[in-house]
């Protein structure tokens, strides 16, 4: 039995235009000690899959599918049950280090809060813990710096914060969503280590969601490429940039920057933007923007399809995307 | 739990000039209060007829009223009658409404319709008009118009707290502490109401100058306080029918009202300013 078990998840938002499907049947599993990438644009998707996780979806969103958590259903689970769950057996990092704390409470009150709901004990006798936490995630001076506010630290300072945060239960699952969107770049590097530190040493999983492919390519042993709110690719980190088989994918791929190109070389970008989730096309989400598209890919979603040893992508037309994506390397 | 407040803190607040003024007048308002708890210059009741509507003098500075009593005296116990308003005033509304709109935006949905609309249809009447209705009803007299006022403070504060606690839910530290298995209950107590406080801290003493004059209207108009107990607005009525040959009746209880009110106000503003860091620094 997995540990987190996701099958066939829809996620439905209301919007003024109606329902629509932000998520469109995910499914993945999780063990102890799997580090799983999400990828995809913004309005992908990806972050609305994480929040369903912990039911924390906006008002008025409906589920389907099943989420299981050691077997047990968390899809329709009543809010007090989810409750014992949020920061106690799943963790949540959040993107902004900057909003994610409470500016009128110090920072040790705040790591200390998950283990005064979960744990029944007072911020007093979590005192010592919180400390020995904020020293293992590397904030400077950690007993000093327990009751200082969040205005007081910089960005990196907090972000360390939100992540001794989401460890004091010793959760099972940390979710990451793009936890290192809002920082420097040299302060990046060091939070994702920290993170992949931690991941290691207790032993959770780790769902790490970024529209960065190199943050993905060094943090994760698997990965799912998401588009339209389904997953068009997935497999290990490492066989997906070897055979990119999703025309998506290899688009991502190639609007990356590259170091030592030559000056003036423009960034290569994938025509048109992400569709509004309501005027999603009804076969291949990405049908629309795709340099190989054909009829059959407007009519119906595509299946999944192998591209190598637990690799697939959801395209019907894989030959010659992976062919096109051999003559270009 | 509460901030510290940071240093220079104070002495940068009596540098602006709403709130140095404010906070003086309305200073000046509760020493009167205090004062005339103890102390007035005559009795408030005490009645000379031989002396009625006399001039301000020497012994009587504020002059006398159609009854012989010392207008300064009435003033100052009015004073009191008029705190007592506001604060019982304020505390019903802010306890109150304060509840409601904090149920109402961490509920949400049909809970959060139901209060709002409710707070908008009480809005439609004005307060006043309101407040005689009440009179009408239960009688004249003070307890029913500190409980009118009270009640139509409710609607206002549930309006603010409801607006910014929406704003504090929107943000990433509240679905933080939801991610950390927080109730509902417990966010708006931990994390909303601390961040709120400042704007109910405002809206509370523009309430309470607004309670001042709405109870010296109803006063005025006969609904409110009783003779022979001293008001502002039950002095003003004495005075209008002697508004040409004894005009000191009408000047003495019309300043004070407009000193405290402007006071307040006054308060209310610098207060808003200084809890408000943007606006600070917008200056």
């Amino acid at each position: 039995m997995a540990l987190l078990d996701v099958e066939d998840l829809k996620v439905s938002l209301r919007t003024s235009r109606g329902m629509a499907q932000a998520v469109r049947g995910v499914s993945f599993q999780l063990e102890r000690g799997d580090t799983m990438g999400l990828i995809g644009e913004s309005g992908s998707g990806k972050s609305i899959t994480a929040l369903s996780l912990l039911g924390l979806l906006p008002e008025g969103a409906k589920v389907e599918g099943h989420i299981r958590l050691d077997g047990r259903e968390l899809v329709g689970r009543p809010e007090a049950e989810l409750c014992k769950i949020r920061g106690n057996r799943i963790a949540f990092v959040f993107q902004e280090p900057m909003t994610a704390l409470n500016p009128v409470h110090t920072i040790g009150r705040q790591v200390a809060e998950p283990m005064t709901i979960h744990r029944c004990i007072t911020h007093g006798a979590a005192r010592a813990e919180v400390i020995r936490l904020l020293d293992r995630v590397g904030l400077p001076d950690a007993s000093k710096r327990v009751d200082a506010y969040p205005h007081q630290l910089s960005g990196g300072q907090r972000q360390r914060v939100t992540i001794a945060m989401a460890l004091a239960c010793g959760p099972d699952i940390l979710i990451a969503d793009e936890p290192t969107t809002a920082l420097d770049v040299t302060i990046q590097n060091q939070i994702l280590d920290l993170i992949g530190e931690l991941v290691a040493e207790s032993g959770m999983a780790l769902i790490l969601i970024s529209h960065d492919l190199g943050v993905i390519a060094e943090n994760a042993a698997r990965m799912m490429v998401m588009y339209g709110g389904s997953v068009v690719e997935s497999g290990p980190t490492a066989e997906v940039f070897r055979h990119m088989g999703h025309p998506y994918s290899q688009g991502l791929f190639a609007a990356r920057p590259k170091l030592g190109a030559p000056r003036g070389e423009q960034l290569k970008t994938i025509p048109g933007t992400v569709p509004e989730l309501a005027d999603l096309p009804t076969g291949c989400p990405f049908s629309d923007r795709c340099g190989l598209v054909i009829d059959a890919c407007r009519t119906t979603p595509p299946p999944a399809m192998p591209v190598g040893p637990d690799h697939v992508a959801r395209c019907i037309r894989l030959d010659v995307a992976l062919a096109n994506m051999a003559v270009a390397r | 739990m509460t901030a510290a407040i940071a240093p220079g803190a104070i002495r940068r607040a009596f540098r602006h000039p709403s709130f140095a003024i404010g906070a003086g007048l309305t200073a000046l308002l509760v020493l009167v209060a205090l004062v005339s708890l103890i102390w007035t210059p005559y009795s408030p009741y005490e009645i000379d007829m031989a002396a009625k509507l006399a001039e301000p003098s020497g012994g009587h500075w504020f002059g006398q009223d159609q009854l012989g009593r010392d207008i300064l005296s009435l003033a100052m116990a009015g004073a009191q009658n008029s705190i007592m308003v506001g604060v019982i005033a304020v505390g019903v509304g802010l306890t109150l409404g304060m509840i409601l709109g904090a149920i109402a935006t961490a509920e949400g949905g049909w809970v959060e319709e139901l209060v709002m609309r409710f707070s908008d249809l009480t809005f439609a009447f004005p307060a006043i008009l309101s407040a005689i209705m009440f009179t009408a009803v239960f009688g004249p007299g003070i307890v029913v118009s500190i409980i009118a006022i009270g009640i139509f403070n409710i609607p206002i504060f549930a309006r603010v707290t409801q607006a910014s606690a929406k704003a504090i839910w929107a943000r990433e530290y509240t679905t933080a502490a939801r991610a950390a298995g927080k109730s509902r209950a417990r966010i708006t107590i931990d994390h909303v109401l601390p961040n709120i406080l400042s704007a109910l801290t405002v809206q509370g003493t523009i309430q309470f100058a607004n309670a001042i004059l709405w109870e010296a209207s109803l006063s005025y108009l006969g609904f409110g306080t009783q003779p022979p107990h001293p008001s502002w607005g039950r002095m003003l009525n004495d005075a209008q029918a002697h508004m040409f040959d004894a005009p000191w009746l009408a000047i003495y209880p019309g300043v004070a009202i407009m000193l405290a009110v402007l006071g307040l106000n006054l308060l209310g503003d610098g207060l808003r300013d200084l809890l408000d860091p943007r606006l600070v620094r917008s200056r």
